[in-house]
């Protein structure tokens, strides 16, 4: 059991089986396999309509694939300087902390400023949720539920990792945090990760 | 278990992924048949995607019964795939000014 389970085991009477540190580490990675049956079901029905689809556009052709590659590179640097956030917490260094938790928060909002622009853009085309220039209505459409339902989780993780930094500038995290960090981490990883495989089906295939 | 483990290379692991990144968008422009791309993408995007779970997920130092619950989705995605699949070949359907398609005799 854990220091805490034994001082207080009215208040946390075992320790989670799966993952020691913490039962809000388990709670999240239930949330995110709940999370990715969400876009996996969004991605396998974009599957299905599209290849049932016989005038569907080719996606490369249509959409700019160097601006999304590069919002890849983004999120993928973001992950990258959480781990080293995380890492920086671990031992204690919360000046590191602060440093890799920004730059993670930066990559975020200009992956979202840069979804803002492409949005802009193939709107101003004429990629509508119902109709487009280039053929199958629903590629508007799943185009934008997908990528739409992916920019919603980066701006919650923006903002989750924001109330962290707010925390962390005010002097209200510790070491002792380090869980609660490694937590929303795992958030920010999946994100990345979701993002990896809708560049790769609503893009590049 | 994340703390207990040796710190994997993260950066080693950020060369990976972009330099399966550019492989990727280089695949797409490759005078290959679309299945064989298709079947390339596929790999490298399930490839990326496991270095950034077992890596920085830490899903690799943690007990295997958290990983078999993390993958379930991909099952149950695989799954979903094969529940659509009559759907994928037997309609094709076209958004505007399609010609009528001869019906087919249900099955039963």
């Amino acid at each position: 059991m854990s220091q805490v389970a034994v001082l207080h085991p009215e208040i946390e009477p075992v320790e989670s089986p799966l993952t020691p540190e913490s039962w809000g580490k388990l709670g999240m990675w239930i949330f995110l396999v709940g999370d990715a049956m969400s876009f996996g079901a969004l991605l396998a029905a974009y599957g299905a309509l599209r290849f049932g689809s016989t005038d569907w556009p080719h996606p490369s052709s249509v959409l700019g694939i160097g601006l999304t590659a590069f919002m890849t590179f983004l999120l993928i640097c973001s992950s990258v300087t959480m781990v080293l956030a995380l890492a920086a917490i671990q031992r204690g260094d919360m000046a590191g902390l602060k440093k890799f938790l920004s730059l993670t928060i930066l990559c975020g909002l200009s992956f979202l400023g840069m979804q803002a622009y492409e949005w802009t853009h193939l709107i101003r085309e004429g990629l509508g949720l119902s109709s487009n220039p280039w053929g199958a209505s629903l590629f508007g459409t799943t185009f934008f539920v997908i990528t739409g339902f992916h920019g919603a989780h980066v701006t919650g993780g923006v903002v989750y990792l924001s109330c962290y930094l707010i925390r962390s500038l005010l002097g209200r995290l510790n070491q002792a945090h380090t869980n609660q960090i490694e937590i929303a981490a795992l958030y920010w990883h999946f994100v990345d990760l979701v993002w990896i495989l809708v560049f790769t089906f609503v893009y590049l295939l | 278990m994340a703390q207990a483990h040796k710190q994997p290379n993260y950066i080693a692991i950020f060369w990976w992924l972009l330099a399966l990144t550019i492989i990727e968008v280089a695949v797409i422009f490759m005078p290959l048949a679309r299945v064989l791309i298709a079947i390339l993408l596929v790999g490298l995007a399930l490839s990326k995607a496991s270095l950034v779970a077992m890596y920085f997920m830490h899903l690799k130092f943690e007990l295997r019964t958290l990983g078999l619950i993390a993958v379930t989705p991909i099952l149950l995605c695989v799954l979903l795939v094969f529940a659509l699949l009559p759907d994928l070949s037997g309609t094709p359907h076209q958004t505007v000014g399609a010609p009528a398609q001869p019906a087919k005799p249900s099955s039963p």
